[in-house]
């Protein structure tokens, strides 16, 4: 795209909500003021150190952060060039980076005196995080699910219900995320009054894809200071997953200004990015649109109707993307790679028995291409993944795909 | 500039009745049985036609629009057709005013620019877009007004009236007032309410203000019809279509009958609103 680069990649959005050509507030007029409600909510939590603070305390003592920042020697040594870090958020408390968002919108939530809190989930982390910030505050929780996803997500979906979580089955669409969220969204139209929407991941209307970027955003400041004291410089580059792509957007957004460091998303290619409807890859396979309340690369038909995606990962299993990572990939900042079903299955293997690491799948996406660039690169290049869930949840679905064990 | 959406509600402003503003999806359940319903609403008593332009993620939509939208897309619904659906029926009806409903998405992605030019050329005299609230103004709304046609908004009972001045701005054509906040087909609202909101709203506007969500039966319609200068009434008509369909939601012989039987109640409902509020 013929863009100017900017002075800051880090500035946006703009005051309607848009990077560039995308994100946007394209919601029924229903939700319009909850959601001018909610983005002058958080604007003033964001300027209170008081917010800041008790997010700060909540990191320490109930998430466990700093994550660390691991150096996977045997991975290094087996793939022979660069040096490989994963920044261990898969060991936060629920198993994922989702907390890191949940928390921070579980705070506003109760800054703005909501009650209940509603919730759409994928892989079922993004429910869990939700249900335990409920569990832990004492809020009525309801997390939407694709029924398809209650099926290949058991263990989350009992985690849930133990949390004291209702879990509502979608059975609308293609029964996976995208119909979980257009559920959670007519939820939230009916109850206005009472209701606070979680949103998972850094997409939907604005303020939302600023808000969970910013909640996100810690992983990539502990990076900058773990690297600094680990090697005493910045990593050369940064790998991350990508469905929504919140765990990604919260790794990159504070190293997006420094031009040395060169930053790789990974999409979900599936059965292969030349499968009609057979992968999940929005930038590579879609093209601008709108949906849940924004504008930004979306899978679909010639007609403008909504393609259902498909990826062995049901947190990348969505026809979308954060709207921020539409900007930056047409900005040409962050590089958007894609990996398939079973190349990620490869790496959730090699992983597990090189490291002792079992990952979830989604970050399995991101390890496959960490093996696949790290080898061309010098032994001297930093190279930084962020490992952003554990696989406890996957081991089932991934037995049935290598055909048992 | 005066659309068929003007003329019509003025004309019915002199005969001291609301508009009946009837919905359908369009291709629901296949595009021929759809035409052959939209002509017949005019007869049945409907005033106003609102055909759906069918999504696959109707963020706004109760089950019953949804499975609608389902169908006609099963059925090969796209845009163009829906436009040509459009076009097909102008050739028998140039009087009765029709809108377009849905969602942003195939719109913007066949361009505005060529969908305003389009369904102008169609006969389309009114858009609602659910998921383009005024902060989106330039996107599709500014243009089609300046393509002469209307765009007519829902208001809501979250609409306050610090924010019901700028969603009435750039609305033309009538206001749709959402009785309730949630999906269509939702949960009878209480009707008792709607004269106040009608009020508060005609206090910012001089347009006709429709009252829909929630309408379903004729006694609904003339409780409304006797507050609103429109009733709308959509989940009540989809799902009487759906109850005429037969196996693998194919039309029979009844379902033209089933639909226009039900608008026809309507109607009378309506027509009788203000009479019986009179008496």
């Amino acid at each position: 795209m013929n863009q100017q680069t900017p002075n800051s990649f880090r500035t946006g959005p703009d005051d309607h909500g848009r990077f560039g050509l995308f994100g946007g507030r394209f919601v029924a007029e229903t939700l319009m003021p909850l959601i001018l409600d909610l983005e002058k909510a958080y604007e003033a939590a964001k300027i209170d150190p008081a917010f800041h603070a008790e997010i700060a305390h909540l990191h320490t003592h109930y998430v466990g952060r700093p994550s660390p920042l691991y150096l996977a020697e045997r991975m290094t040594e087996r793939l022979g060039g660069a040096k490989i870090y994963f920044k261990r958020d898969e060991l936060n408390h629920t198993g994922a980076h989702k907390i890191n968002n949940v928390l921070g919108q579980i705070l506003l939530a109760r800054r703005m005196g909501k009650k209940r809190i509603i919730a759409e989930t994928g892989a079922g982390q993004h429910g869990v995080a939700t249900a335990t910030a409920c569990a832990k505050y004492g809020l009525e929780c309801v997390v939407y699910m694709g029924a398809v996803d209650v099926e290949r997500q058991k263990p989350n979906v009992f985690r849930m219900k133990m949390l004291g979580a209702t879990v509502v089955p979608v059975q609308s669409g293609a029964r996976t995320l995208k119909d979980a969220m257009n559920e959670a969204l007519r939820d939230w139209v009916t109850n206005v009054e009472n209701t606070f929407y979680c949103i998972g991941t850094a997409a939907g209307p604005h303020p939302y894809p600023a808000m969970v970027r910013d909640f996100q955003s810690i992983i990539g400041k502990e990076v900058r200071e773990q690297i600094m004291a680990a090697e005493g410089r910045l990593p050369d580059s940064l790998v991350a997953c990508i469905g929504g792509g919140s765990n990604a957007i919260g790794l990159f957004h504070p190293f997006l200004d420094d031009a040395s460091v060169a930053i790789y998303g990974v999409e979900a290619a599936g059965h292969g990015l030349d499968v009609d409807n057979g992968h999940a890859a929005s930038l590579a396979g879609g093209k601008p649109g709108v949906l849940h309340g924004n504008r930004t690369y979306l899978l679909m038909d010639d007609d403008g109707q909504i393609l259902e995606g498909h990826s062995i990962s049901a947190g990348l299993d969505y026809p979308g993307i954060g709207p921020e990572h539409a900007w930056l990939r047409d900005m040409g900042r962050v590089k958007y790679l894609s990996a398939t079903d079973k190349e990620a299955l490869d790496a959730f293997q090699l992983c597990s028995k090189l490291e002792g690491i079992i990952p979830a799948l989604e970050p399995a996406h991101a390890l496959a291409k960490v093996i696949e660039l790290a080898p061309t690169l010098p032994k001297d290049h930093v190279m930084v993944m962020n490992m952003c869930g554990r696989g406890d949840k996957d081991i089932f679905a991934v037995a049935e795909h290598l055909g048992g064990m | 500039m005066t659309t068929r959406i003007d003329a019509r509600f003025a004309k019915l402003a002199t005969e001291n009745r609301a508009a009946l503003v009837t919905f359908v999806m369009g291709g629901d359940p296949d595009i021929p049985t759809s035409l052959d319903i939209v002509k017949a609403l005019p007869k049945a008593g409907a005033d106003v036609i609102e055909i759906g332009m069918p999504f696959t993620d109707p963020m706004a939509d109760g089950p019953s629009i949804q499975a609608a939208g389902l169908r006609a897309l099963n059925a090969g619904m796209t845009l163009k057709k829906t436009l040509q659906l459009v076009a097909d029926f102008r050739r028998s009806d140039d009087e009765t005013p029709v809108v377009l409903m849905g969602y942003y998405n195939p719109i913007y992605v066949m361009g505005v620019e060529k969908f305003l030019d389009a369904a102008k050329a169609a006969g389309v005299d009114g858009l609602i877009v659910v998921d383009l609230p005024p902060e989106e103004d330039d996107e599709l709304c500014l243009p089609a007004l300046k393509a002469g046609l209307n765009f007519i908004r829902l208001a809501t009972p979250t609409t306050n009236d610090k924010r019901l001045p700028s969603v009435l701005t750039n609305t033309s054509g009538f206001v749709y007032y959402v009785s309730l906040t949630g999906v269509t087909g939702a949960a009878i609202p209480d009707y008792s309410k709607v004269g106040a909101s009608v009020a508060r709203i005609k206090g910012h506007t001089a347009l006709p203000v429709a009252v829909g969500f929630g309408v379903k039966t004729a006694d609904a319609a003339r409780t409304i019809g006797a507050q609103a200068d429109g009733v709308v009434v959509g989940t009540a008509i989809v799902d009487a279509l759906k109850n005429s369909l037969g196996p693998d939601n194919r039309a029979t012989a009844k379902t033209v009958e089933a639909v226009a039987a039900l608008v026809r109640e309507l109607s009378a409902g309506v027509r009788s609103a203000r009479k019986a509020a009179a008496e």
